[in-house]
């Protein structure tokens, strides 16, 4: 289809606006497409490393897919696998690198799951199905879609995580003094990794409920 | 030997991959349909991480670590090439995928075709990567605290998606709103059997 494309199609044409938009709500990778749990609840505990995972997976989708997509027509089919993850590593690398360097007392909470980027499989599974065969333009915006609605997941996974188990969000207290006066008490429950596993249940639940046609057999 | 044995019973438990870090997510909640190719997955991510794990502690201790090259020669003792560990463990780890793929593919046919594309899957397989890098951040003494290390956590991996998928067989018969069906509810199960697991949590062994 992609192929098709004549060159004098805008760059924004109604196809690639797709592109953009369907990974943030059908074709969501986590609540629907199954890809890229693993991070999307190990860093939810605060909103702040939340986010910088977020701009993390973007910059090493979107670059990862369209690099992958300019190499499509000269990797071999039976080391694609091994290329893909050279240039994923090399990409997760240099993010981690810049992180340490800029902003390390997140990258230190993040620990090793900066460098599961590489094998989060949303990354992987993009570049199978998508960048393998496509031009490197709808390639880039599919990698940015797909990291965008990994990202929505994450930021609201981690708001109400936050927001419910510490009384924060992105570190500023916004649950007044006087509530914990009046014996309002931070739910630490929210704080603990499986609450991770049951808000994006609810996620799913709540997505399924509009959108029926996502509704499984069983 | 005390302490092999509780690195190997806190690693399954305690720090059990999926319900303590959340690895291998991916593979565990799309394979986990029937209790025979859970099996199947669990013991290849039993036997991928067992030999993973060690392999990658030799390398960390003899190529990456800062200093770790002075067997070469004195000269390299200020040399650090720990910001080469990913790419070094995952070459590893890809190569032992294949490995396991044609093992299995010559003895157990059934199984090979059963697990489809899940098996190649586990080169991206968080938890086995994540064993890895566990490892380096915890610096182990020695090579075997690795190798009961990369045991227990495969050991963990695979309790969990067998309980898991037990349960997803028993869960058939019962009557869940259509929305949650599938995905939804083995997110809330997971959930709640990762409460569970935290009673775990503070054990000293």
């Amino acid at each position: 289809m992609a192929e098709e494309m004549k060159s004098k199609e805008p760059l924004f044409s109604p196809k690639n606006k797709k592109l953009l938009t369907t990974p943030l709500g059908r074709e969501n990778p986590i609540t629907v497409q199954v890809l890229g749990i693993c991070s999307a609840l190990a860093v939810t505990a605060k909103l702040e490393p939340s986010v910088v995972m977020t701009l993390s997976v973007i910059a090493v989708m979107a670059v990862g897919n369209l690099v992958i997509s300019l190499l499509r027509k000269t990797v071999p089919p039976r080391i694609r696998i091994i290329v893909m993850l050279t240039v994923i590593a090399s990409l997760v690398i240099l993010v981690d690198q810049v992180l340490k360097a800029i902003a390390y007392d997140v990258s230190k909470q993040l620990s090793v799951f900066v460098g599961l980027i590489i094998t989060n499989c949303i990354i992987m599974g993009r570049f199978e199905a998508f960048a393998m065969n496509n031009k490197p333009w709808p390639s880039l915006l599919d990698g940015i879609g797909n990291a965008l609605g990994y990202g929505w997941i994450l930021i609201v996974v981690g708001f109400f995580r936050e927001l419910l188990g510490s009384g924060t969000l992105y570190g500023y207290q916004v649950i007044p003094e006087s509530f914990y006066e009046m014996g309002y008490v931070n739910n630490g429950f929210f704080i603990l990794p499986p609450m991770a596993l049951i808000i994006v249940g609810a996620i799913i639940w709540v997505q399924r409920y509009r959108d029926r046609e996502l509704i499984e057999e069983n | 030997m005390q302490e092999l044995f509780s690195i190997f019973v806190k690693s399954i438990f305690v720090d059990n991959m999926i319900f303590a870090y959340f690895l291998g997510m991916c593979s565990y909640l799309a394979v986990s349909k029937t209790v025979e190719t859970s099996v199947g997955l669990g013991a290849a991510v039993i036997f991928v991480l067992g030999i993973t794990v060690p392999v990658n502690y030799l390398i960390n201790q003899y190529i990456l670590q800062p200093g770790a090259l002075t067997w070469v020669s004195p000269e390299l003792a200020d040399v650090n090439l720990s910001f080469l560990s990913f790419i070094l463990f995952i070459a590893v780890i890809a190569s032992m995928v294949q490995l396991v793929e044609m093992v299995i593919e010559k003895f157990s046919p059934t199984l090979y075709a059963s697990l489809g594309i899940f098996l190649p899957l586990i080169a991206v397989n968080c938890s086995i990567l994540g064993g890895s890098l566990f490892m380096q951040e915890r610096e182990y003494a020695n090579l075997a605290e690795a190798t009961s290390f990369g045991l227990g956590s495969g050991v963990g991996w695979y309790l969990a998606i067998v309980g898991i998928a037990a349960i997803r067989e028993k869960i058939r018969y019962s009557n869940v709103p259509a929305p949650l069906r599938g995905l939804g509810i083995t997110f809330i199960i997971t959930g709640l059997m990762g409460i569970a697991f935290m009673s775990f949590m503070g054990i000293e062994l």
